[in-house]
């Protein structure tokens, strides 16, 4: 019986493929009616998951209040937009996607509170959620306990990797390495400067950097300097920068921060068309609130950026501006977070089931060709694989991409000789 | 009026009450998660209570209960971390046997301060005595040299604020930001499941009424009388020959322990400890709870902290992205039409009316609300 339910399931799974990449320009204006005959709901809920012959619940857990909001709120545009775009292609076997959205408030033990509500309470079928490493570390024993599936958008630092989350941000070897070896080819860098904000992700992945600097690059690291969450005085290290003039600086202060870093940097005299500087966390979201004149010139690893040129990006960002205002930018997380509905309904559809254990078991393998990054592919470590790519910060806050790999790079949460 | 017993009749009718609200009632009436969802605000009850003693009859505003809370969640999240990083469940790391984080932090050996959190009697003993030396030490500062009021509470913020910055820049030591997570058992008895979640339920509901047994003591002994006559006119105890300073020092520790009892409990119910329960912000949230039920009722900071923390759930359940004004406006509404928060309106409103139904004698409302001490009239 199954195999012919997955016989069944393969030819409508390639058709609403086919389908969705010709729908995508026109999704917001033409709702499709469903096409696949919808499969029972005893069939493809077995374990008591929010179901019903028309609708399938999911949740949406980030932070809508407290400091992490300016950065988590394009997540939530992200995946409302494509659970939108979904249920106007005729939603996931044949039932809409409604979603429950419940508030972190930038607060670990609330997130927890929250991804146990709706597992246990709301019974979702997966959840789309959390940004910081803090909220997903506080999250992932929920996971694991109730079986729940988590889609976690956010570039992070690795060591990690679950049956009950699918990463579809970059683990730290496939954001940094690819990077450091461009630079170190394109500019002869021998010397970095690391400064990153203080907590688990920077320390890990200028920890990779360091080793990629000085086992694989024969290169120095001149300097490692960490600062508070929040911190906003930076002369010190830039008097250290200036006395011991790096090749390059590679940074990963992340949030606020930023904004007293770039233009301390600026008033100091560094000039950033002439000194190279290589940051992890500075996305288009970031920009805004930085100012492009006080970042132009600076180099950002991503894997995607806004002003990406492919067709996929090209309906993806009028779609989203449509949905959420002119002005709005896209940076790398809220692209990833864009990623999450889809690579689960595809799981869905793959897998012919909600149950959690059958997609767990059916990610590995799925393959998302609308992604506006370009294609991506679940690995069996739940992560993705996906390109590298160097953008140049330009005055309008947008990057200009200057290289990306030739191919996609594979996810490694437990690098070797990196820890 | 006042006896020496721990309680009169309308307390010990207020006492029963709660126990049957929270032993009976709430357990037949909500699912395991709601349950546990009050476990984790029965947490903040402890915080609460040991305010009342410490703010409402002492008249010390401490804005700092945030550390006390966070040290005795943070020592019961030591052993707890310990016993989930057997060598056995951490063999994927570069130095299996360690904690997850302080093999992320490139640290190799357990550190000495941690080695003595296997034992589960040292981790009990530390759960009460490091908050509460540690108040000691701050108390003796400051009272000794007669700091008070609103620099005492600056002080506790102060302290609030170093505590959070230690703990996130040690994250070889402490997990940082991310705090101590995925906390598993306690002398290998799961804490995860449903079952688990009942039992520790009760056994924090009982804790609370020791907790509340100990306030009410401390109330109606001569010890309390003096609190309060401190609060109302701190010199003339003084000249009466009363060391005020061991007093409030007394009055600090009490809280401060009360607090770690609850962080304890928190580690236990909730599965992890982070550095979010000790700065400023918690701190004062917690304060609010005391001041919605009442400052001066025990009983008022239970059903104060519970209301507060059913609020913010279901605020922030149903109305994601505004739930924080709605809050905010609860507050300013509570404090500005019940400045003695629910156990005022009990007090004022509610109380007379049930003592006239029982008994034509008419007493004195002086029930939990103590509202005759708010009222700066005499303790006696």
């Amino acid at each position: 019986m199954s195999d012919e339910a997955n016989k069944g399931l393969l030819l409508p799974l390639r058709r609403k493929l086919l389908m969705g990449m010709a729908a995508l320009p026109a999704i917001t204006m033409l709702p499709r009616a469903s096409f696949a005959q919808a499969p029972a709901t005893s069939a493809v809920n077995t374990t008591g998951l929010a179901v019903t012959d028309t609708e399938v619940t999911v949740g949406i857990l980030h932070s809508a209040t407290g400091t992490m909001a300016i950065s988590e709120t394009g997540s939530i545009e992200a995946e409302k937009l494509a659970i939108e775009q979904i249920n106007a292609m005729g939603g996931v076997l044949g039932r809409k996607i409604k979603f429950i959205q419940e508030d972190g408030a930038s607060d670990w033990p609330t997130f927890a509170e929250k991804a146990k509500k709706l597992l246990v309470n709301d019974k979702v079928a997966a959840i789309m959620g959390c940004w910081t490493s803090a909220s997903r570390k506080a999250v992932l024993p929920v996971m694991e306990q109730y079986n729940g599936m988590l889609y976690y958008p956010t570039f992070y630092e690795g060591l990690e990797q679950s049956k009950n989350v699918i990463y579809t941000g970059q683990e730290a070897t496939q954001q940094i390495l690819a990077g450091l070896n461009w630079i170190a080819k394109e500019k002869g860098a021998k010397s970095f400067f690391f400064i990153g904000s203080d907590y688990i992700w920077p320390r890990t992945s200028n920890k990779i950097a360091r080793k990629h600097v000085e086992n694989v690059l024969k290169g120095k690291v001149v300097g490692e300097e960490y600062y508070p969450l929040g911190n906003t005085q930076f002369n010190s290290v830039i008097n250290k920068i200036k006395l011991t003039k790096p090749d390059v600086i590679f940074t990963d202060v992340v949030g606020g921060s930023n904004v007293a870093f770039y233009k301390q940097l600026k008033a100091a005299g560094i000039d950033l068309s002439k000194q190279a500087l290589l940051t992890i966390s500075v996305t288009e979201d970031e920009i805004d609130g930085i100012g492009g004149e006080n970042i132009a010139g600076a180099y950002a690893c991503m894997k995607y950026f806004q002003s990406l040129d492919n067709p996929n990006n090209k309906t993806f960002v009028p779609a989203f501006k449509k949905m959420w205002g002119e002005k709005t930018v896209i940076g790398d997380v809220t692209q990833a977070a864009y990623l999450g509905p889809w690579l689960w309904k595809l799981t869905v559809e793959k897998a012919g089931s909600f149950d959690v254990d059958k997609i767990a078991a059916a990610s590995p393998g799925v393959e998302f060709k609308g992604a506006p990054e370009g294609y991506v592919r679940i690995h069996e470590n739940h992560h993705l694989w996906s390109k590298t790519r160097v953008g140049r910060a330009k005055l309008d806050g947008q990057f200009e991409l200057i290289y990306e790999t030739a191919d996609l790079v594979e996810p490694d949460p437990f690098p070797k000789g990196y820890q | 009026m006042t006896d020496n017993r721990f309680f009169n009749r309308s307390e010990f009718f207020g006492i029963l009450v709660l126990a049957v609200f929270l032993v009976v009632v709430l357990p037949l009436t909500l699912d395991v998660f709601r349950l546990n969802l009050v476990a984790k605000y029965l947490t903040y009850a402890f915080v609460a209570l040991g305010l009342v003693i410490c703010w409402g009859y002492g008249g010390i505003l401490s804005l700092g209960q945030g550390v006390f809370f966070g040290l005795g969640g943070y020592c019961m999240a030591m052993f707890l971390k310990l016993e989930a990083s057997s060598v056995e469940n951490t063999k994927i790391q570069s130095t299996p046997g360690i904690p997850d984080f302080m093999d992320w932090n490139q640290i190799t050996a357990l550190p000495l301060f941690w080695k003595p959190f296997s034992s589960l009697t040292f981790t009990i003993a530390a759960i009460i005595l490091v908050p509460g030396i540690f108040a000691l030490i701050i108390g003796t500062a400051m009272f000794k040299r007669r700091v008070g009021g609103t620099y005492f509470a600056i002080i506790t913020q102060a302290v609030a604020a170093i505590l959070t910055i230690l703990i996130v820049g040690q994250q070889g030591y402490t997990g940082g930001i991310n705090g101590m997570t995925d906390l598993r058992t306690l002398k290998g008895w799961d804490i995860r499941p449903d079952h688990a979640k009942i039992v520790l339920y009760f056994f924090e509901v009982g804790l609370l009424f020791a907790c509340i047994m100990i306030a009410q003591f401390v109330r109606h002994s001569k010890l309390g009388r003096i609190l309060v006559a401190m609060r109302e006119k701190e010199d003339r105890v003084r000249f009466s020959g009363y060391s005020v300073a061991n007093f409030k020092i007394f009055a600090f520790c009490i809280a401060a322990m009360f607090a770690a009892i609850g962080g304890a409990m928190f580690a236990l119910n909730v599965g992890f400890m982070s550095p979010s329960f000790v700065g400023i912000v918690p701190s004062i949230e917690m304060v609010i709870y005391t001041a919605v039920g009442g400052r001066l009722s025990i009983l008022g900071a239970v059903y104060g902290t519970l209301l507060v923390n059913f609020a913010k759930t279901s605020l922030s359940e149903t109305f994601p992205e505004l739930w924080l004004f709605g809050l905010g406006g609860l507050f300013i509404a509570v404090v500005l039409a019940f400045p003695n928060g629910l156990a005022g309106i009990w007090g004022d409103y509610v109380q007379p009316r049930i003592d006239r139904l029982i008994s034509s004698r008419k007493p004195k409302p002086d029930g939990w609300t103590d509202s005759s001490v708010a009222d700066g009239a005499p303790a006696e």
